[in-house]
């Protein structure tokens, strides 16, 4: 049950050799960890660096643990296997009224690769991490042991095990406690963002929106640095009683890659313009959860748009008394270098502590984007672009990160040898080899 | 109808058979599953429950050698009554060449695929009411519509269970019992898992799943999944001789 593998995470920044288990057990999982070394598990590989890669090594793929263990649908709380998607548990969970307590831009993420990357939504100031929300951990070692973990139970493994980014064993399920809904659609609002101070006066003015994110324009130059769109939203009110309609299968997939010219400036350009000005964005509307949490997903496969080379993705968290400084210049950085693409997301993270030694949100201002991978000039730039985050005391996100130095990761996660402590020796990933070994 | 609908599943830990259940359960069945690792059936089992399942009970046995179908069959139908529906699954996949040089492995794949199904076949029709509606769904496999020379061996045990169905069936025209033969093709499993997996001839078990509960429900005797494996074996079975014999298939 093992096969030799070219695999490459979600960036496409190339492809690196591994050897491939892939248990449909979890029995077969404790087994494949404990026989093989070094080993790494992966998820839907939906991060974008190496953080689920183990170039020369083996990879445990979870794809096929993927059943519920319990469910108890009146009080909201399920135990399913790690390679449990959200795509499959909110088809699960919403016409029950239940959604996940916390959901990223997309929802192919499996439940395990949620716990090991504690991520995060457009709710963190209220709801936290996704890691706020998981109740235990079921965790295996390669010394045998099968252990759970939990806040009140093997603590200290449980902290590193959330955000842990994998290393502390193979998290077989996850326990977690689901929200409650009463509609599966969103009542939002947008606003124009003409200036970046907007985004941080509209921020503080968004109290009573359970959702809110900003999508900047990161080719703005000058006096236009910041202009964007302001999302805020929560779950619609009164539509009790209509069915609670789950998501369907994306409709559009990109069959291969595209040639690497697509995406330039000026195409760019256009598209961040023709976001921005359609006039029909702006205003008050209601959309399904679909639509508004997972835009891309509509596109199957969007990650290949970037054609051959590949792309990277710059996430960090900078503290709120340094962020209006920080965030405005990295948007000069990347208006300077003509390099960003698409819509950079600008977000406030909330004051929520997370639960884990190397969970990357703080309370702070948090800002991503995608960088077409141009060789030299791009990593010079994340070079760049990560000097601003140090300098303001920030950090940037392992889940996203191809490049950032050892000594960047060691400032921004100052703990971290909490978690190589409590690494499973038989466990290793790029990821680790390059910012901790 | 399918609230309460009673389901045997022989090899309840195939990944088609667990998709195909799910789907079953999610609209209410109870379902009794059989196969040789209990820890794995009950993880299934449970997996089912949380997913809508009135019942799921499991019984752990060597499906491909059983000493006595009558008291096993007892002892399920004790378990909760007799079936309205029977799932069979099971069954296992070599490599040819190992096939060839080893006339044991060969005997014992042929007794499994062909020869256990079959009996366990006969032993629940012989106990059948025929007033009593029964739908038995058989996984059977492309690859027994025409002997190839890269899996005859395989090949000929699903063909020769695939001829077995065909005559039960004709055998039972008119009555309440449905028979569907499933002819996958290439599925994406952890039966397949050393194979590499590329190319657009690859389905999801929950694709052929999904194919699956229509063709039950329909009440399809042959069912090709995903449905393009029907025009390619339709040239498979027809194409004449000195043009196949040429093809490395």
């Amino acid at each position: 049950m093992t096969m030799r593998e070219a695999v490459r995470s979600w960036g496409c920044l190339g492809a690196r050799q591994h050897d491939v288990v892939e248990p449909a057990f979890v029995d077969q999982a404790q087994a494949a960890l404990v026989e093989h070394r070094p080993i790494l598990c992966f998820g839907a590989g939906r991060s974008y660096g190496d953080v689920c890669l183990n170039g020369g090594g083996w990879l445990l793929r979870t794809r096929s643990l993927e059943r519920l263990i319990f469910a108890n649908w009146t009080m909201g709380i399920i135990r399913a296997e790690a390679g449990m998607t959200f795509d499959a548990l909110l088809r699960l969970a919403v016409p029950k009224g239940w959604f996940l307590p916390v959901v990223p831009g997309t929802k192919y993420v499996t439940l395990g690769g949620a716990a090991a990357n504690d991520i995060h939504g457009k709710n963190h100031e209220t709801a936290g991490t996704f890691g706020c929300h998981v109740r235990r951990l079921g965790l295996a070692l390669s010394s045998g042991a099968i252990l759970e973990v939990a806040a009140d139970q093997n603590a200290e493994l449980f902290a590193a095990t959330v955000g842990g980014v994998g290393l502390t064993g193979v998290i077989l399920w996850v326990e977690l406690a689901l929200a409650r809904i009463k509609s599966a659609f969103i009542d939002v609002e947008t606003l124009k963002l003409d200036d970046l101070d907007a985004f941080f006066r509209l921020s503080k003015q968004s109290e009573g929106w359970e959702f809110s994110v900003a999508w900047v324009d990161c080719l703005a130059k000058g006096s236009d640095i910041g202009r964007g769109l302001f999302l805020r939203g929560r779950w619609r009110e009164g539509g009790e009683g209509e069915p609670l309609a789950p998501h369907g299968s994306p409709r559009f997939v990109v069959p291969f890659e595209a040639p690497s010219w697509l995406l330039n400036g000026t195409t760019v350009r256009l598209f961040n313009k023709a976001h921005r000005t359609r006039p029909w964005a702006i205003g008050r509307h209601t959309v399904h959860y679909n639509q508004f949490f997972f835009p891309l997903d509509g596109v199957g496969g969007w990650n290949k748009l970037y054609g051959a080379g590949g792309f990277f993705q710059h996430q960090c968290v900078v503290p709120t008394d340094a962020a209006a400084v920080a965030v405005r210049r990295l948007l000069e950085l990347t208006a300077a270098a003509g390099q960003g693409s698409f819509l950079m997301v600008l977000k406030m993270f909330g004051n929520r502590a997370s639960p884990g030694v190397l969970s990357f949100p703080r309370p702070g201002a948090t800002l991503a984007l995608d960088l077409p991978n141009r060789g030299d000039s791009t990593r010079r730039l994340l070079d760049d672009m990560t000097a601003v985050v140090m300098e303001a005391d920030g950090r940037v996100y392992p889940a996203k990160d191809a490049t950032m130095s050892s000594a960047a990761f060691r400032a921004g996660f100052p703990d971290w040898q909490k978690v190589e402590r409590l690494r499973d020796p038989n466990i290793m990933s790029d990821f680790w080899r390059r910012v901790a070994a | 109808m399918t609230a309460g609908r009673r389901i045997w599943v022989l090899g309840a830990t195939s990944a088609i058979a667990h998709a195909y259940i799910r789907l079953r359960a999610a609209r209410g069945a109870s379902l009794l599953l059989l196969g040789r690792n209990e820890a794995h059936l009950r993880a299934n089992a449970a997996d089912l429950t949380a997913r809508g399942a009135t019942a799921a009970s499991v019984k752990c046995c060597d499906l491909a050698r059983v000493p006595d179908y009558e008291s096993v069959l007892s002892e399920m139908v004790a378990a909760g009554g007799a079936p309205d529906e029977v799932f069979i699954a099971y069954g296992t996949m070599q490599q040819q060449d190992k096939l060839l040089g080893d006339i044991t492995l060969a005997r014992d794949l042929i007794d499994t695929n062909f020869t256990s199904v079959v009996c366990w076949l006969l032993a629940i029709i012989e106990r059948w009411e025929r007033s009593r509606p029964l739908t038995v769904i058989v996984i059977g496999s492309v690859a027994g519509d025409r002997g190839r020379a890269s899996n005859f061996v395989y090949g000929s045990a699903k063909g020769g269970l695939d001829r077995f169905l065909e005559g039960l069936q004709h055998a039972n025209a008119g009555t309440a019992l449905h028979i569907v033969r499933v002819k996958p093709g290439f599925v994406d499993t952890p039966m397949t898992a050393d194979i590499a997996k590329s190319g657009p001839l690859w389905a999801t078990p929950e694709r052929v799943a999904a194919d699956i509960e229509r063709a039950a429900d329909r009440g399809q005797a042959v069912l090709y999944t995903p449905w393009f494996w029907w025009p390619i074996m339709l040239v498979i079975r027809h194409l004449p001789r000195f043009m196949f014999d040429r093809l490395k298939v």
